[in-house]
């Protein structure tokens, strides 16, 4: 059910007064809860719920050649499914848009913060590399997946460990681990989401909020440096709105970092 | 520490677009409106058709016309040749270009009709989703579809510590010094409003306000060259 106008209109009158539905403020996140490690096959794992909203985040490696632009380098794979167990709204077959757009924003804000130190993931320069597969399911849409996704994706790498690999046989040991982790670098991307919805910016909106958003702005920061970011759906901005989505994603990544930050060691 | 500023190699400033910028309308006689738009070596061609009656029906919008944008490269348009048809990056653009585009246009009327808009790149060399941007914008005044006003594309970006316009391909995705190349596309109204933004790297808020300045400005001159090509089509 996509949410009414009756109910569209309801929620920006509570907006424009400072109000939400559930009596979080404008720039206040659901209560974040996350559990490492959901499956023992996994790499690494994580499940992030923000409010009614559940994503699955896995980890997989295996052993790949290396793109011809990136001969020393490991490569990173991101893809996303929206299963239709999550929502009435989400059907079999091959990816839409929005499954496609939420895989690439997650590989760009990893990719581009250069988290994961790809260049020590060369077995031999120009033949072998590992492969890094990040996994995105959707388990339960009440609105924001892709701030749940981008956590779910840090705390899965941070508790990825590498397969074993047997260099004689030139295979991959499946279901044996080191106990090297994946390398990481300190600078932690954190992607959080800004919606315009009426004259208001709201952050982590549940369903309803998301679909009346008119555009939103994702981006992947880490303590004010920017990594990426995509503004989505058709509403202009004005420059001195930006701005402030600037300030207000800079407020939150800090907050959103202190919360996590146990899950992150 | 060296404070060393980036030079452009084919001898740019930082603030100056790629030579040539051309951009033609009417292209394609078959089309109800088309341009090309070129940049430096990056061009793109766009054709709209439309609007007209959307089908299969369920895809119809009761309330207004749909925009429909569909990117892609052209198999030679690169250097190593690209697989035709579509993909996941051009997916994503070919969205991103609606969402650029939907906000100045005034297509409430045109009720379950669809607005398509081709576009694709004959040349690649970086920069091609703002080129068809700003080809699909062009195109779509001169199909009549009618609209506030135009938009303008270009990208900005950051070698190393120095904001430069208009990346070509190397600084866009050979560069790979210090800290390396930042890309953000944008996308202008006239009046100055942001109808598209994304970005690819690492920059701090306060340069990525000055990128955003730089990118205003030549998005007015852009400006330019789209008014003047389509006047200059109404001759012909």
């Amino acid at each position: 059910m996509e949410t009414t106008k009756l109910t569209e209109e309801r929620i920006k009158k509570y907006l424009e007064k400072g109000k939400r539905f559930d009596s979080r403020k404008l720039d206040e996140f659901r209560e974040i809860v996350i559990e490492k490690n959901i499956s023992k096959n996994a790499e690494g794992s994580a499940r992030v719920k923000i409010g009614k909203t559940d994503v699955l985040v896995g980890v997989k490696m295996d052993v790949g050649v290396p793109y011809p632009d990136s001969q020393n380098k490991g490569n990173l794979i991101v893809s996303a499914e929206l299963l239709p167990l999550s929502s009435p709204r989400f059907e079999n077959g091959p990816p839409k848009f929005p499954a496609i757009e939420l895989g690439r924003v997650i590989d760009r804000g990893i990719r581009e913060s250069k988290f994961i130190e790809l260049e020590k993931l060369c077995i031999k320069e120009g033949e072998k590399v590992w492969n890094i597969y990040i996994d995105i399911y959707s388990i339960n849409d009440d609105g924001n997946l892709v701030d749940a996704a981008g956590l779910g994706a840090i705390i899965a790498l941070k508790n990825s460990r590498i397969p074993k690999y047997d260099e004689k046989e030139e295979k991959v040991l499946f279901g044996e681990w080191t106990n090297k982790n994946i390398p990481l670098s300190k600078e932690t991307p954190i992607t959080i989401t800004v919606h315009k919805i009426g004259k208001t910016f709201v952050i982590d909106p549940d369903k309803e909020e998301e679909d009346i958003s008119e555009t939103r702005v994702t981006m992947s920061t880490s303590d004010g440096v920017i990594f990426s970011m995509q503004k989505g759906d058709k509403c202009e901005l004005e420059v001195e709105e930006l701005y402030k989505i600037l300030d207000l994603v800079e407020k939150t990544e800090r907050e959103i970092f202190k919360k996590i930050a146990g899950f992150l060691e | 520490m060296t404070t060393k500023e980036y030079k452009r190699a084919d001898g740019r400033k930082n603030n100056e677009l790629r030579s040539p910028i051309k951009a033609e309308v009417g292209v394609i006689p078959n089309a109800d409106g088309s341009a090309m738009f070129q940049i430096g070596k990056t061009i793109a061609i766009a054709a709209v058709y439309g609007p007209k009656k959307m089908h299969p029906q369920h895809l119809q919008d009761p309330e207004k016309a749909t925009l429909r944008c569909n990117y892609s490269m052209l198999s030679f348009s690169v250097t190593e040749r690209a697989r035709p048809g579509h993909n996941r990056r051009s997916t994503e653009i070919s969205k991103i270009t609606e969402w650029a585009l939907e906000p100045v246009l005034l297509i409430d009327k045109y009720t379950n009709s669809v607005v398509d808009v081709h576009i694709n790149i004959i040349q690649a060399d970086a920069g091609t989703r703002c080129a068809g941007i700003n080809a699909a914008a062009m195109a779509l005044a001169q199909a009549g579809i009618p609209m506030k006003e135009l938009v303008s594309s270009v990208s900005v970006g950051k070698i190393d510590k120095t904001l430069v316009l208009d990346l070509d391909k190397y600084e866009d995705s050979e560069f790979d010094e210090g800290e390396g190349s930042t890309d953000i596309p944008i996308t202008f109204t006239h009046s100055g409003k942001i109808t598209h933004i994304q970005l690819d790297g690492k920059i701090s808020s306060k340069q990525l306000k000055e990128a955003i300045e730089l990118a205003r400005e030549a998005c007015k001159k852009i400006y330019e060259v789209q008014k003047k090509a389509l006047k200059d089509s109404l001759g012909k």
